[in-house]
């Protein structure tokens, strides 16, 4: 059934309480005002923490509240319409996926608690250049005494400036392009030859450029296989693809939610302007296509709980369509909201900003629609 | 869940012994759909077995209740069936206007008697139904029709002229909307009537489409008397039943457009069709890159489908409104699809008779599409639907 069960609709209500009365639009606007350099509020992630959505990915057993990929998914759609920035998706889905599923159980034991706990924060460092192409990783992991010494750049790393750990994707064997010979490690931010620059964004969150100079780690570093790592980082990219697209899919509804509440209310020629057929039929026309997207996250979310290694059709159905769904929703919302969309002051400014970011990590719409293409076959 | 796959495995096991051979064959044209009726020719002996089995189970309207012939299955287990029957390539046993419009209004509007009348003949496709809705000067404006019932006692007496009546000149019987009170604002003067095509005063003449084909005609009434028990639901209050008889024609309409899920979709046509690089990509980087848009577009429609029909049916509703955002997306999406499919033929889309191109299927099939966003509401009526009822937009 593609509709919400009693659980997630509670998750649901108590998400949105949450963000709008803790996280509201306006706690963007401060962080980008202050200039805090993690991106996002730790008292905030803290209060997250205590709401259970750190753990929402982490199995029972682990101390999570393993709620799925749904669940997870229901948060970020939430998060999305109030723009609220945090690690939930490099922390709380992307990390939580890898460690949950392939951690060792060291690994499992040092970090699941303190994610769950909200003491940690974990990014992902998978892109390299500007694209997004994991397969062309070229950073180099080369075998050294019982370990591993990593060289290369990892860019765009998001929350990468406030993690205590990396996971990072690196080359054991094979040339760039080729998907074997991948291996994913966890490597603590404070490792020597670990360096990090802060990017500024435009979405006010920040990211980092990770350099590692021969950064030496000891094999229990290595999340998974070693030069297998390929399946295991398209789950855990998965997991970060689908999160981004319900967050698109909530930025798009709420963009689109005020950009209708300005048509009833401002007036010209006498008349408030939702009156007139030419913006009505592009209000619908927008309505119908952020409704489609939001069936397709949805499709998405179910099928990672289904079966994570086979959901990645439905993701990429899902992060192509609500990349370019945010993006009309936010150009019709400047335009149809006239000078006013244009200034600082209102948020409508904001949610084009994040959709930018949100909708070209991890795979913007063309490269997931050739994703689906390769998947049907031409 | 259990329950649910027992249903399952027998629902398998009993197409798989009953579904013919032939009936697993995809479906190459319009005449190889069954459409049932009074004097339908079968295409087949196979096609008739298929539709006679499954009417017996009630498995041509799944859904119905089964004392009006259908077979009595919860949403979920409607889905199972068609699931099942998409995976051994079932066709539908039979497809009618009854089934998509007449029966869901019907059952929701209709006596006790008219139900037990009509709605076992629509489910064994014994009596083929047509729509008389649209006349010459009430298209988009439906609400404005002119054709009048004048009330003479124990019967009516309708007089006036139809326009766009698909298979009017194939079916037995019409629903028809005709105007009963003049003096009432327009909305309120309408009434619904059931009646027989072979009776006196009826005439058909068929229209020739852009397709070259004739598949709708202009429908005459000259004081045909139609008696009052053909009468649904209450006197002038026919058009509740004539908007939410189309709730369930745009649903429909708009399904067409997950014709991409089901066959096979444009890109692999092309793919085949004009070859592949060293990657098995698709050779045609431009077609390349539309068909993966539409392809993005038709699964992401497909999931809106099924959310809205899980979602109505858990709300215990149908799906209302909405159905204008079906049938605008759907039918954009399909014509969408055809553009494409004639993008990839090149000049292979060009013939128009000869058996190479199957008497030209390709491009007729592109020119039927067009009427996919005119026929049961324009999409510019379907937009207006959704800004007014759903986003509560303003009037002019
Ligand atoms: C293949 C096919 C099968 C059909 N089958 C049937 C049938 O079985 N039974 C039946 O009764 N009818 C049938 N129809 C008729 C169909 O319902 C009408 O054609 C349709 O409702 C449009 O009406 P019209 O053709 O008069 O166009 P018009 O209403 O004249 O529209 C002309 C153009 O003006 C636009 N327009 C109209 N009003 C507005 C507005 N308010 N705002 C903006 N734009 C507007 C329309 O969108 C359209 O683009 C069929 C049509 C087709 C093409």
């Amino acid at each position: 059934m593609l509709v919400l069960n009693d659980d997630q609709v509670m998750l649901q209500d108590a998400a949105r309480g949450f963000v709008s009365e803790k996280a509201p639009v306006a706690a963007l606007r401060k962080i980008r005002d202050e200039k805090v350099t993690d991106g996002f509020d730790r008292d905030l992630w803290r209060s997250m923490a205590e709401m259970g959505w750190t753990g929402v990915l982490v199995p029972e057993d682990q101390g999570g509240l393993g709620f799925g990929f749904v669940g997870a998914g229901v948060i970020c759609e939430e998060m999305g319409r109030t723009l609220t920035a945090s690690p939930f998706l490099s922390t709380a889905m992307m990390a939580a996926t890898a460690l949950s599923r392939a951690g060792s159980p060291a690994q499992k034991e040092r970090w699941l608690p303190a994610i769950v706990a909200g003491e940690a924060v974990i990014a992902a460092a998978v892109d390299e250049g500007r694209r997004h192409d994991p397969a062309g990783t070229a950073m180099r992991a080369e075998r050294h005494g019982n370990g591993f010494r990593l060289s290369g750049t990892k860019t765009y790393v998001v929350d990468g400036q406030a993690a205590d750990a990396v996971l990072v994707a690196a080359r054991t064997a094979g040339a760039a392009g080729e998907t074997g010979g991948l291996s994913l490690f966890l490597v603590e931010t404070g490792t020597k030859g670990l360096s990090s620059e802060r990017l500024s964004t435009l979405d006010s969150r920040g990211a980092a450029e990770l350099t590692f100079d021969g950064v030496e780690v000891t094999a229990d570093a290595v999340v998974g296989e070693v030069d297998d790592g390929f399946p295991l980082l398209e789950v855990v990219l998965g997991a970060g693809r689908a999160g981004l697209a319900a967050e698109l899919s909530g930025n798009a509804q709420e963009s689109f939610g005020r950009t209708m509440a300005y048509l009833r209310e401002r007036k010209q020629f006498g008349r408030t302007i939702g009156a007139f057929q030419a913006l009505q039929h592009r209000a619908a026309h927008l309505f119908c296509e952020v409704e489609v997207a939001r069936s397709a996250v949805l499709a998405a979310l179910q099928a990672l709980d289904t079966d994570p290694a086979g959901a990645s059709l439905a993701v990429s159905v899902a992060k192509s369509k609500a990349s370019s769904v945010a993006r009309l929703a936010a150009q019709e919302a400047v335009q149809m909201h006239g000078g006013i969309g244009m200034t600082d002051a209102i948020d409508i400014g904001l949610f084009m900003k994040r959709m930018q970011v949100a909708s070209t990590l991890y795979g913007d719409a063309d490269f997931h629609a050739d994703r689906v293409a390769r998947a049907r076959g031409f | 869940m259990d329950a649910l796959e027992a249903f399952r495995r027998e629902t398998r096991a009993w197409l798989d012994a009953n579904c013919p051979a032939e009936m697993r064959t995809p479906v190459s044209g319009d005449d190889d759909i069954c459409w049932g009726g009074r004097n339908f020719v079968f295409k087949s002996e196979a096609q008739k077995v298929w539709l006679t089995r499954m009417a017996a189970r009630g498995w041509t309207v799944p859904g119905w209740p089964k004392e009006y012939g259908g077979g009595g299955l919860s949403h979920e287990e409607v889905k199972v069936l068609k699931e099942e029957m998409r995976a051994i390539g079932a066709r539908s046993p039979l497809e009618s206007f009854g089934i998509w419009m007449l029966g869901p209004a019907l059952l929701a509007f209709g006596s006790e008697a008219q139900k037990q009348e009509h709605l076992p003949r629509i489910a064994r496709g014994e009596i083929r139904w047509c729509q008389g809705y649209s006349e010459p000067n009430a298209g988009s404006d439906l609400a404005s029709l002119q054709t009048r019932a004048e009330d003479a006692g124990d019967h009516f007496v309708v007089t006036g002229s139809k326009i766009w009546t698909s298979y009017a000149d194939k079916a037995d019987m019409i629903f028809c909307l005709v105007r009963t009170d003049f003096s009432a604002p327009k909305h309120l003067g309408i009434s619904f009537l059931l009646f027989d095509m072979t009776w006196a005063g009826v005439s058909t003449k068929p229209i020739l489409l852009i397709s070259g084909k004739s598949p709708f005609c202009e429908t005459f009434f000259d004081g045909v008397t139609v008696p009052k028990a053909n009468l649904v639901g209450t006197l002038n209050r026919g058009w509740d039943i004539a908007k939410y008889l189309l709730t369930h024609e745009r649903e429909m309409i708009g399904g067409g457009g997950g014709g991409l899920l089901g066959g096979r979709s444009p890109g692999q046509v092309a793919a085949n069709e004009i070859g592949t690089d060293g990657e098995g990509k698709l050779a045609d980087a431009f077609l390349r890159a539309d068909v993966a848009r539409a392809e993005v577009d038709a699964l992401a429609f497909a999931a809106t489908m099924a959310r809205y029909k899980d979602e109505a049916a858990s709300g215990g509703k149908g799906v209302g409104d909405r159905s204008a955002v079906l049938k605008y997306y759907g039918t954009e999406l399909n014509k969408r699809r055809h553009e494409l499919l004639m993008r990839a033929a090149g000049h292979e889309g060009l013939e128009w008779e000869g058996a190479r191109s199957n008497d030209g299927e390709r491009p007729r099939g592109w020119l039927r599409t067009k009427a996919n966003s005119i026929e049961g509401g324009t999409s510019e009526v379907m937009l207006d639907i959704v800004a007014k009822r759903l986003l509560q937009l303003p009037n002019a």
